[in-house]
Parts: structure tokens; C-alpha cells; sequence
């Protein structure tokens, strides 16, 4: 069946959120609301040092002072902050060596995902590290990762097995008081991952989190501290589908990345947060903050999917330090329905000779809008830098957006920048080309997605390509203008 | 095979075709003639069910089953292929990766399993050579900065792959040079067999000096004002269309 404007417009509507499905699994949860006790309390539950409770107490004091950003290209109903409950976190605990102990009700969880963690095991080896409402129930390959001295664990255990590290990295990138969000994670952040990849170690495997909301109500704070040691080198992966709800929740999360000398990260996403339904009701908030620095001759690598949440904030960026650094990013951002994201990056060239390359792919349908915000800065000190910005957008029907604002910033003459913008449409004729050679039109809108998004999907490693390939489907099936 | 009657078609309200009828059987070449503008890629279009084009009257027949229900892949699932004087570019995907595309969809409508991929390859290679195609032009993003010539033996080649039952061949020969004419014509006259037909779409007589019809049809003003064997070509060629549109013949 070929599709008119009419037919296409009520499929894509009718086009439910595939993944909306919830898991009754009995929670330890926190009262609603915000203030100091809970900070405390949190703190508390996760058995930390005083000086995490301190370190969180300030992030607060600083976020309580501080108001919402309303830059962003996104309209929204703000979030009551009290109404919310900081801490959730699922009653089957303690941790769980081998996937036999795991309540079999959350592995059911996860096979509706297709994430199967015995699959995961035998086809990748993924170290898999799973995060269902805040706290870690599985984790696997530590054994491995530990006789290179890999350390690969939850924040939560870090701060309490690796004070030294945690103490010294958190916040030195982002810090507490960066911004709003950054504020409010660091204060009240429930758990998400820690990785230290020693000096020299090259990590066998890619690393991956899932991240998921599971408790109505929850907001999810994750916080992520990646640490790159000199010469070493690591790919860490995270990815996240959430399960469809009324109101919206809340996600704000903050990633630091620390490549020290020579090292290399290369961290992925594919992010696939609720988007709301038809109507633009319910969905995902996704206000994150995700930066890295480079040190001398070090390479931080952002590949980013984004299909979900309502709204998304997002701008993971490299700052270049180091001379010779590299800082690359490169993302797909899929809009439909009356989702709306502001997302991009931010070059912050310090160094001499840093390089750094941003390729940003948005694909916007319905009635949703798309930006991209990107920063280009070179400082007066930064000889040499060169940078390379191509923006291309995608757009399905006559009702989509799609932005660009691009700033660029430079203090240094030397500084070579250069700046490609493209926008298309997926037109008509190229559908009926599809279907005259017995393709139908979501197959054909799917070839036609896949090769716009090509030049990012390329970016990601194998494994994750091909679960990406499949969400940029399922994201955009029978839209077409 | 196919079994056009009465058809009368267009697009928002303005009639272009105004009463077709052909027949054209297995094993048979029709050539379709006639000046710009008398329908003559309207005809193709509506023959592989494109949307735009409203069938007001008359009907489309493949095999006795009216086509008129049929979606566009349907048609081509069912055998119909049409190779586009104007193929579209779809940037990032590969000539190969569309094709196997393609033929995995084609199976899966006739319930088979994906082509495996070591006889893909075979397959694919076997036809790029039929075509003289380059193995570095199949890596190459479909359409995109080809030039016309090379865009119409993609079409071809296309076809060879696909293997249809009904090709119908719009205004291949514009574009091309006489080495690439050659080619496709080459590769056309090896694809055709008993079981199989092609209709070519043309304006010039020229593509029939490699391509030799079995009927040469024209069309004028949404109608077929004529029909005959290749010397019909041959005396368009010679007497301009001018002879048709002054209604020397009706």
C-alpha cells in the first residue's frame, strides 16, 4: 500500500511507543521533595564518606541559588522540583554474581528490549553493566577487566572502593555549579558508572551501560566518570529505552570524561527515552550534561543516536587542553510527533594544534522541531587549531523544524574553521523510485534514513551500529511528506 | 501478459491519456512513439501505479488481474519494473546495498527468505558484468553524481537484477552516448526471452536500430493514433511527427 499525505500523517500518529510497557518490581523509594535531609538521606543509603555528603550538600546550596536555563530552542511545562522523588531503587538487592539470582521478571524486562544479557555475553563480550533505577543489579566481565586493572563498577562503589580517583575527578570537568542541572545531579545523583582505564591499557572490550527508568515518578540522575590514564584507550557504550508514562519524568544527567596524556575515549550513545505519545503528552525530559577534557595529544570521540525523550538538552563537548589534542563528535538527532531537541557541542580549543570535527545529522517529522546548537571556541593561545563542522537536516512532512545555530568564536588568527550546512527533504519521487523496485514505504524511508545517517552510523561500534540502524526504524516508521 | 483497455488517466482533473488500448504478449517488444507531451511517460507511470495519476476509466491488466488496486511494489513484486528517464539520487546508499534491498523484498512478498549472500554476490557480479559496470561504481552511493549515461545503464542493470516480467523502458536512450547505447541495448536484447516483454518508451528512433521492436506504437494527444511493425519507426524518423499531428492518420 503507497501512502497519501493523509494516511501517512495518521499512521505516523497512531504510531504508539513500542517499548511503552512497565515492570512491577517492588522499590525502595524516597518521599517526594527536596532540601537538605534528602541530600543527606541519599547519601546515606549509599553508604557514602562524609566528604561525598559534603561534596553534595554544596552542589545543592549552589543549585537552590541558581535558576532554570531558558535558552534553549524548547517550549515546556518546567518541572516541579518538589514533586519528585530523588531516590529509587529496586528491592531485589543485594548485587548479583551470575544472572540466575536476577528477579526473573526484570530479565523478562530486558528481553522485551532485545537486550539479552546471555546473548550480550556470548556475542560481544560487552561488559554489561546494567542500571534499572539507579542502582547497579548486574555485572559482568569484572573478573577480566580487573587483571588489567581496569576498574569498571557503579559510581556508588567507586566512591566508596576508589575515594582517591572519585575525589580527585569528580567535578573537574563539570562542576557542581556548571549549571543548573549539573547542580542539581551532583547533589542529589542516584548512581550510574565509573571507569578507570590504567596507564598504557589498551581495554579489551567495549564497555556498556544501560540505563532505564523504571519507577513512576523517579527522576533518574545519573552521574558517569570515565577516566582515560595516560596512553590508554577505552570505547564505552550507553544506551537507554524507558517505559511509556503519563507525566513526564525527568532525566538530567552528568558525564565527565578525563583523557589525560596520549589516551583515547570513545564514548556512544543511543538514547531512546519515552517521547511522549501522539499528542506530545508524557515523555522524557532529557536535560544532560556531558563534557570531556583532552590533555596533551588526547582524543575524545562523541557518536551520539537520539530518538527519545520529549525534550532533550544536550551538548556533549571536548575541551582541548592539551596540545594536539582531538575532539570529535558526531550525532543523530530523530525528532517526531511534538518532541523537541536542542542538541550539538561545544569545541573549546585551548591547546595548539587541536583539531576538531563536529558531523551533525538531524531528522525531524511531525510537528517537531530540531536544533542544533554548536560552539566553536579558540582561544588566543591555541595556534594552529582547525576545525571542521558539517550540519546536515532531514525533514519529513511540512509541519517539522529544523535550526541550526551555529557559534563560532575564535581569538587566534591561525585558526582555521570551516562550516557545511545542508537541509533536504525526502521527497516523493525518491519513495516512488523505492517502490517501483518493490520496496515499500517505510522500507524506503528507513534506506533513505540509513544513508543520510550513514557518515555517524559508521562511528558506532558494530554491535551497537546495527540496534541503532533499528531504532532510526522504529523512530520514524511511515512518516513521509 | 499485459492488457491495457479503454485507460483513460491524469493528474488534479486534466486528462492525459484518453482511451489507450495495447496488448502485449510474452516474448514481444512494443515500441511506444510520439512527439513531447502526447502521454507517452504518463502511460509508464500509470502502468507502475504511481500515486499522482488518477485512472479514471478503462483498466490495466497483468496476467488478467486488474492492476488497479495494486500498490506500486505490489506491481513490482508482481513483475512490473520501469526503468526512470529520470533515476532519483538517494545519498549514503550503496548501488548494492538498494538492490539487495530490492530482491530481499521481492522474496519476502513471495514468502521466501533473503537471497543468501555468497549468491547475491554472484548475482551481482554476473549482471554488473553483463552491463561492462565497474565493481567501484556498485560501492558508490545510488545515483549520486552519476552522469546520465551512467545513470541509465544503473537502471539497466537494475533490471537485469530484478529480472521482470514486464520491462518498461522510459526514454533510456536520452542521455546516452553511442558506447552506452550499445551497452544497454546489448544488455536488454540478452535479458529478453520468450517469457518475458519490453515496452520502450522513445522519442528518437535510434535506441530501436539496437533494440528491434516487434510493434511500434504512437501515441498523440493521450490516444494511439498508430500502430504497425519497426518500418512504422523508420517512417516517423523520416516524415517528422508532424505527419501524425496534421492527422494524416487516425
Amino acid at each position: 500500500m503507497a501512502y497519501t499525505e493523509e494516511e501517512l500523517k495518521k499512521e505516523l500518529e497512531t504510531k504508539e511507543y513500542e517499548y511503552g510497557f512497565y515492570t512491577d518490581i517492588e522499590s525502595d523509594t524516597l518521599p517526594v521533595g527536596l532540601n537538605e535531609d534528602i541530600v543527606v538521606a541519599i547519601s546515606k543509603k549509599k553508604e557514602e564518606p562524609s566528604w561525598m555528603t559534603d561534596w553534595r550538600l554544596k552542589a545543592f546550596k549552589a543549585w537552590k541559588e541558581m535558576e532554570e536555563p531558558e535558552w534553549a530552542n524548547v517550549t515546556y511545562q518546567k518541572p516541579d522540583f518538589q514533586a519528585i522523588s530523588y531516590y529509587s531503587a529496586p528491592n531485589s538487592k543485594p548485587k548479583y554474581d551470575s544472572l540466575d539470582e536476577v528477579d526473573p521478571e526484570l530479565l523478562d524486562t530486558f528481553k522485551k528490549l532485545g537486550i539479552s544479557l546471555d546473548e550480550q555475553k556470548k556475542l560481544t563480550g560487552v561488559a554489561v553493566d546494567i542500571v534499572i533505577d539507579s542502582v547497579s543489579v548486574a555485572t559482568t566481565f569484572k573478573k577480566t577487566l580487573a587483571e588489567k586493572g581496569i576498574i569498571f563498577c557503579s559510581i556508588s562503589e567507586a566512591i566508596k572502593e576508589h575515594p582517591e580517583l572519585v575525589q580527585k575527578y569528580i567535578g573537574s570537568v563539570v562542576p557542581q555549579k556548571d549549571n543548573f542541572y549539573a547542580a542539581l545531579n551532583s547533589a542529589v545523583f542516584s548512581d550510574g558508572s565509573f571507569c578507570y582505564i590504567p596507564k598504557g591499557v589498551r581495554c579489551p572490550m567495549e564497555l556498556s551501560t544501560y540505563f532505564r527508568i523504571n519507577q513512576a515518578g523517579t527522576g533518574q540522575f545519573e552521574r558517569t566518570l570515565v577516566i582515560a590514564d595516560e596512553g590508554s584507550y577505552v570505547s564505552y557504550l550507553e544506551g537507554c529505552t524507558a517505559p511509556s508514562r503519563d507525566e513526564n519524568q525527568l532525566h538530567a544527567a552528568v558525564v565527565e570524561l578525563i583523557a589525560l596524556d596520549g589516551s583515547e575515549i570513545k564514548y556512544s550513545t543511543v538514547q531512546n527515552w519515552f517521547p511522549g505519545d501522539k499528542n506530545g503528552k508524557g515523555g522524557v525530559f532529557n536535560f544532560v550534561t556531558k563534557r570531556g577534557i583532552c590533555e596533551k595529544n588526547a582524543k575524545i570521540s562523541w557518536t551520539q543516536v537520539e530518538t527519545g525523550s520529549a525534550i532533550t538538552w544536550k551538548y556533549p563537548s571536548c575541551i582541548l587542553k592539551g596540545d594536539n589534542s582531538i575532539g570529535e563528535f558526531y550525532s543523530i538527532a530523530v525528532t517526531n510527533n511534538y518532541q523537541q531537541a536542542d542538541t550539538g557541542t561545544k569545541m573549546v580549543h585551548l591547546g595548539k594544534n587541536t583539531r576538531s570535527t563536529i558531523i551533525s545529522k538531524g531528522i525531524s517529522a511531525g510537528k517537531s522541531q530540531n536544533s542544533y546548537r554548536g560552539l566553536v571556541q579558540v582561544s588566543s593561545r591555541a595556534e594552529n587549531a582547525r576545525n571542521f563542522s558539517q550540519c546536515d537536516s532531514l525533514l519529513m512532512g511540512n509541519e517539522c523544524g529544523a535550526h541550526t545555530f551555529p557559534y563560532i568564536e575564535v581569538k587566534n588568527k591561525t585558526a582555521q574553521i570551516e562550516h557545511e550546512a545542508t537541509t533536504s527533504k525526502i521527497g516523493e519521487d525518491q519513495i516512488f523510485y523505492c517502490n517501483q523496485r518493490g520496496i515499500n514505504t517505510e522500507k524506503a524511508i528507513a534506506l533513505i534514513v540509513n544513508g543520510f545517517s550513514k557518515e555517524v552510523l559508521n562511528k558506532l561500534p558494530m554491535e551497537f551500529a546495527v540496534e541503532a540502524q533499528k531504532l532510526l526504524e522504529i523512530s520514524l516508521e511511515g512518516s513521509v511528506g | 501478459m499485459l492488457k491495457i483497455n479503454n485507460l483513460h488517466a491524469g493528474v488534479e482533473g486534466n486528462e492525459i491519456l484518453k482511451g489507450i488500448n495495447l496488448e502485449v504478449n510474452a516474448g514481444e517488444i512494443h515500441a511506444i512513439m510520439g512527439p513531447n507531451g502526447s502521454g507517452k511517460s504518463t502511460l509508464a507511470s500509470v502502468i507502475a501505479g504511481k500515486e499522482e495519476f488518477e485512472v479514471t476509466e478503462g483498466n490495466v491488466l497483468l496476467d488478467g488481474q486488474d492492476l488497479e488496486d495494486s500498490a506500486p511494489e505490489d506491481r513490482a513484486h508482481k513483475g512490473i519494473f520501469m526503468s526512470f528517464q529520470y533515476p532519483v539520487e538517494i545519498p549514503g546508499v550503496s548501488v548494492t546495498n538498494f538492490m539487495k534491498t530490492a530482491i530481499n523484498e521481492s522474496r519476502k512478498a513471495r514468502g521466501l527468505e533473503d537471497m543468501p549472500a555468497n549468491q547475491m554476490l554472484k548475482l551481482i557480479r554476473e549482471k554488473a558484468e553483463l552491463l561492462e559496470i565497474d565493481r567501484k561504481f556498485l560501492s558508490r552511493s545510488l545515483n549520486e553524481g552519476f552522469s546520465g549515461g551512467e545513470k541509465k545503464r544503473n537502471e539497466i542493470f537494475q533490471m537485469a537484477m530484478l529480472e521482470p516480467k514486464l520491462a518498461i523502458l522510459d526514454e533510456t536512450d536520452s542521455g546516452l552516448d553511442i558506447d552506452a547505447l550499445r551497452i544497454v541495448a546489448n544488455g536488454v536484447n540478452k535479458l529478453k526471452s520468450k517469457d518475458n516483454a519490453v515496452i520502450i518508451i522513445t522519442h528518437y528512433q535510434r535506441l530501436l536500430d539496437y533494440i528491434v521492436p516487434d510493434y511500434v506504437h504512437v501515441l498523440h494527444e493521450g490516444k494511439i493514433v498508430k500502430s504497425g511493425t519497426k518500418e512504422l519507426a523508420h517512417e516517423l524518423e523520416a516524415k517528422g511527427y508532424d505527419w501524425i499531428k496534421n492527422g494524416a492518420v487516425v
